[in-house]
């Protein structure tokens, strides 16, 4: 076992620690710009749903089972063609936020649809029967209605996130999960490994207290 | 006027068998009138009043309103068609994220009415149903009552010429339901609202409807006015509907006694305001013993049931069974008479 240079350790783990939470952020940020669009599309495109549509809901839903099927490991590789484009490189956490991202937006869809799918269908019928739009349905009463749920599956998502980004380090992402594979597992320093994994926890915990907490406010 | 042409509506159900919900129903409904649609679960009803609004397409007929197929309306026409015809559920449906004031300003939203507009008018609608204070609460703090109150408010938001009730005091107590009727007839006199309400219970149509429509297994099967269908009924699954309120059970002995006439009076309207058993007792000189009774009242119109036993000689039985049978509206001897 190699000796611990703990000074050397804690000025990796800061940036780390940054890097981890900014590879989160983008994808929890992506899953929030177009994982929700995309769970309410496949909910509304749905068999008897309010905008009917089989073709988009064929489309979507065999977009989220993809890349919910494939391995994290297999999706980073598989997307480094799509990394290079979209931000230019395929190394470092920006490189590593766009398979995380990818993952995220299906991840966070499919959870939208299920807390949507628990919203009341007699509002949506009432809501119907007073001439509304599939629009209005949507932002006045589905979305409200499944807000609270959707806090609680992004907080779900975001300790999820936490998991994959330790699988970043592939594509030299970085982050503490990183940190805790090169130097806790490679190279054998159990002290480090634990240092890391007991970081990730804390961070995991706090993810869930602030999340518990936001979705029992909007609960109404 | 709401006319429903051959309407038969069928869809697949989840295990894929075809269900024939409805089958060629055809009746009319007047503007201004109240009708009840009365059948048990799984009649129909339901159904059959959701092609007034296009909540269900019909697959066979037409349903027309105001001389427009509403089958064939879609996208703006449709949604606009849709604010003039309001709507209460059974489980009330209010948006449980809104305000009472909220729910109701919703419905105006969607109708495209000014802020203004709005402002102005939810109050005034909150106060029609008695839940002016209760404007900024969530509907989970309100009552079963409340919440159907709210529903009504939303309902009659954009002045429609017809409101659909569905089912909706079944999830209410008997004192709430009858609150909650006495605000749709309220509302049925001040604004001439057509109200097309169903139900299962007979109770609710026989205290607000002027006609009833009877459906049964998908199929229309009598209408008309309530104070008939109620005294007269005349399809079996009517007069099973209606049994509850006919058969006043008197104990089995009674009925065995066949010395004694055991008479089952039915009179309705000003006969019922007669004393038609005090002459049957005057005048021919038998005994009334009186058994069981009750007296509904039908649009104002009193309905009597009376069980007696009359006690007395054969003539004078004779004679006043005759006269009973031309005075009342109904008379029936329970008993085998030998």
């Amino acid at each position: 076992m190699n000796e611990t240079n703990y000074s050397d350790l804690f000025d990796n783990l800061l940036p780390a620690f940054g890097e981890t939470l900014e590879m989160c952020g983008i994808a929890l940020l992506l899953a929030v710009l177009l994982g929700v669009p995309l769970g309410v599309l496949s909910y509304i495109t749905a068999q008897r749903s309010i905008c009917q549509n089989k073709l988009v809901n064929l489309v979507v839903g065999f977009f989220i089972n993809v890349v919910m099927s494939t391995p994290f490991v297999i999706l980073l590789v598989l997307l480094l063609p799509f990394t290079r484009f979209v931000v230019g490189t395929s190394i470092g956490p920006e490189a590593a936020s766009v398979p995380l991202g990818i993952v995220a937006i299906a991840f966070y869809a499919r959870l939208v649809e299920g807390n949507l799918h628990a919203v009341d269908k007699g509002v949506i019928e009432a809501s119907l029967a007073m001439g509304a739009t599939w629009f209005r349905i949507v932002t006045n009463v589905l979305l409200p209605g499944a807000f609270s749920g959707m806090i609680r599956g992004l907080t779900v998502l975001a300790v999820t996130l936490v998991g994959y980004s330790a699988m970043a380090g592939i594509v030299g992402g970085g982050g503490v999960g990183d940190l805790a594979i090169r130097f806790g597992y490679y190279r054998y320093q159990t002290d480090v490994m634990l240092i890391t994994v007991l970081l990730l926890i804390a961070l995991v915990q706090v993810i869930q207290t602030i999340g518990e907490k936001a979705s029992r406010k909007v609960q109404k | 006027m709401i006319k429903f042409d051959n309407v038969s509506v069928s869809f697949s159900n989840k295990k894929g068998q075809l269900v024939n919900a409805v089958k060629n129903v055809s009746f009319d409904i007047e503007d201004g009138e109240i009708l009840g649609i009365v059948g048990t679960s799984g009649a129909g009803k339901s159904t059959l009043l959701r092609t007034v609004n296009q909540l269900q397409l019909p697959t066979g007929g037409k349903t027309v309103v105001n001389g427009v197929d509403v089958g064939g309306l879609s996208g703006g026409d449709l949604a606009r068609f849709r604010h003039s015809i309001g709507m209460i559920f059974q489980q009330f449906n209010l948006v449980s994220t809104k305000t009472v004031a909220q729910n109701v300003a919703f419905a105006m939203e969607i109708a495209g009415r000014s802020r203004d507009e709005i402002n102005r008018r939810v109050p005034e609608l909150l106060d029609l149903v008695g839940l002016a204070d209760r404007a900024d609460v969530y509907p989970n703090t309100l009552s079963g009552g409340q919440k159907q109150r709210v529903g009504i408010a939303r309902a009659v938001a954009n002045n429609p010429k017809i409101l659909l009730c569905d089912e909706a005091t079944s999830a209410l107590d008997p004192e709430t339901t009858n609150d909650v009727l006495r605000l749709l007839k309220e509302i049925n006199a001040k604004f001439g609202i057509t109200i097309v309400l169903i139900t299962h219970e007979f109770d609710v149509v026989k205290k607000i409807c002027q006609r009833v429509a009877v459906m049964d297994k998908g199929e229309l099967v009598e209408i008309g006015d309530v104070f008939d269908v109620f005294s007269k009924p005349q399809h079996d699954f009517t007069k099973t509907l209606l049994s509850h309120t006919f058969d006043l059970d008197v104990p089995e002995r009674l009925t065995l006694d066949d010395a004694k006439p055991l008479v089952k009076i039915i009179y309705n309207g000003e006969k019922a305001e007669d004393a038609i058993v005090a002459n049957v007792v005057r005048n021919y000189g038998v005994d009334v013993n009186i058994l069981h009774g009750k007296i509904e009242y039908i649009n104002d119109k009193p309905f009597g049931i009376l069980i007696v036993q009359l006690i007395g000689t054969k003539d004078n039985l004779d004679n006043s069974l005759d006269y009973l049978s031309k005075n009342t509206y109904r008379t029936e001897v329970l008993n085998e008479r030998n």
